[in-house]
């Protein structure tokens, strides 16, 4: 899976279940500031990305951390090289 | 949805989703089509809403702008609205994931919101920012005339000035198959004709969704503000027959209309309209029938509008009491559709004909339901 894919795969997420602008869905967008995503809408994100994705994002406490959709892009992306790897 | 009735006209359709289901005969349904204004409810309020509570919040704020409020204006306010149970679409998505994998990874955040049985008032109260007393009965078809029964009794006990009130509903296969398995169900193909109530070509039940949202409020406190009342309700009595779960009963029908008229201190010579409950079953048609003889003889019209609606469940009590006030308020009746060929087996009744003239009086709405359930409400002109 490309580092494309992920954007785009977390990108539509964002699209489809939150109704976010797709101009608003740059790295650098704050997750609950500017898409308007708040802490139950986020649990409901992980969900999505698990299934979207077809793995478990186990390591919950560091998704707690993430604050932009471009840390959310990389923090995937660590997941997906660690699958690689392992 | 008025003019539509008095244009003929039925909500009603065959539809090809319908047709696909296995195991059960009936086919044609009463969807509410794709909304362009369910995207005017916020997503972080919509998140929580399934269909039925996403027709009442859309039905709420008609109510309150007829009514001169906005959410903004709106001073403290209950919110009384039946349902015949949560969310059966929510709950059908999460067991078609559940049920094969074992696995509840899709139970996401808001499906519970969903899926709870007072989903319908809750939503709207927290849509519309209402702090009042929350209350939503579930009992399947009275549900709709129970949440504005309940809601009447709650202001007139002095415990609200204001609610919002009525009945939601959202389409579920379960329901047809409900109706279909005890032998109530219209296995016509033709929707102009597929739910012909108190006609002896009847067929059965057709289902539908939507609704019915009114705004009520202490008569005094409507006064002092100028507002203009569309009516008033008077009475209302809701009674269990212990006899059956799913059998029509005569006598309990004929109590219960006795009892509102009685809550309203009126006598059945006051009244000058009963909008039936009539589904078009046999047995349910002929004991309502039969209970409205005994009341009236053929001295006072009746209809049923869901031959037009089809039968909402719990939003038809409410759905059907909007369209009596709009009969009350025109001076003129909906009778039944096209064609209508009495059931003499449903008594020696008068069935009223569209545009027969309403003078004013009292109006008596009937809602019955599975399980048991009798409810009327009585409704009069505003005085």
């Amino acid at each position: 899976m490309t580092y494309e894919t992920i954007v785009a795969t977390v990108n539509n997420a964002f699209a489809e279940e939150f109704e976010v602008e797709p101009e608003k869905l740059v790295p650098e967008a704050h997750i609950k500031d500017d898409l308007g995503l708040d802490s139950l809408d986020i649990v409901d994100m992980i969900i999505v990305l698990e299934q979207a994705f077809n793995f478990k994002l186990t390591d919950r406490s560091s998704i707690a951390n993430i604050t932009t959709l471009g840390e959310l892009y990389d923090f995937i992306g660590a997941l997906r090289d660690a699958h690689v790897e392992g | 949805m008025v003019s539509k009735m008095e244009e003929g006209r039925c909500a009603l359709s065959l539809l090809p989703e319908e047709q696909k289901i296995t195991g059960i005969d009936c086919h044609v349904v009463g969807r509410v089509p794709t909304l362009s204004e369910t995207r005017s409810i916020p997503r972080e309020l919509r998140r929580t809403m399934s269909p039925m509570t996403i027709f009442a919040c859309l039905a709420t704020r008609e109510a309150l702008a007829q009514a001169g409020f906005s959410p903004e204006t709106l001073p403290r306010t209950g919110v009384s609205i039946g349902s015949t149970m949560g969310s059966g679409q929510e709950l059908q998505s999460l067991f078609s994931s559940f049920i094969p994998t074992g696995n509840l990874d899709c139970v996401r955040t808001m499906t519970f919101f969903k899926i709870m049985a007072h989903t319908a008032s809750s939503g709207v109260a927290i849509a519309f920012g209402l702090n009042g007393r929350l209350i939503n009965p579930v009992a399947a078809c009275a549900a709709g005339l129970q949440g504005i029964g309940l809601a009447y009794e709650t202001i007139a006990f002095g415990r609200e000035d204001r609610m919002i009130c009525g009945g939601a509903e959202e389409y579920s296969p379960l329901t047809s198959a409900t109706f279909d398995k005890i032998g109530a169900a219209s296995h016509a193909d033709d929707a102009e004709t597929s739910s012909l109530p108190f006609d002896r070509r009847r067929a059965g039940i057709v289902c539908s969704e939507g609704a019915g949202v009114l705004f009520l409020e202490e008569r005094d406190h409507a006064l002092a503000r100028g507002a203009s009342a569309l009516a008033e309700i008077v009475g209302f009595a809701s009674l269990s027959s212990p006899n059956s779960v799913a059998s029509p009963d005569a006598e309990t029908s004929a109590a219960c209309m006795k009892e509102a008229l009685a809550d309203a201190d009126a006598d059945p010579g006051d009244v000058v309209y009963v909008n039936a409950h009539a589904t078009a079953t046999v047995a349910g048609d002929q004991a309502e029938g039969k209970a409205i003889e005994t009341l009236w003889g053929d001295s006072v019209p009746t209809s049923s509008l869901k031959g037009y609606l089809g039968h909402s469940l719990a939003a038809s009590g409410a759905l059907e009491t909007t369209a009596c006030i709009a009969m009350m308020r025109s001076g003129s009746l909906l009778g039944h559709r096209k064609g209508f060929q009495p059931d003499p087996a449903c008594g020696a009744i008068q069935y009223a004909r569209s545009g027969q003239a309403l003078p004013q009086g009292l109006v008596v709405k009937n809602s019955f339901a599975l399980g048991g359930v009798y409810s009327s409400l009585v409704l009069a002109p505003a005085r």
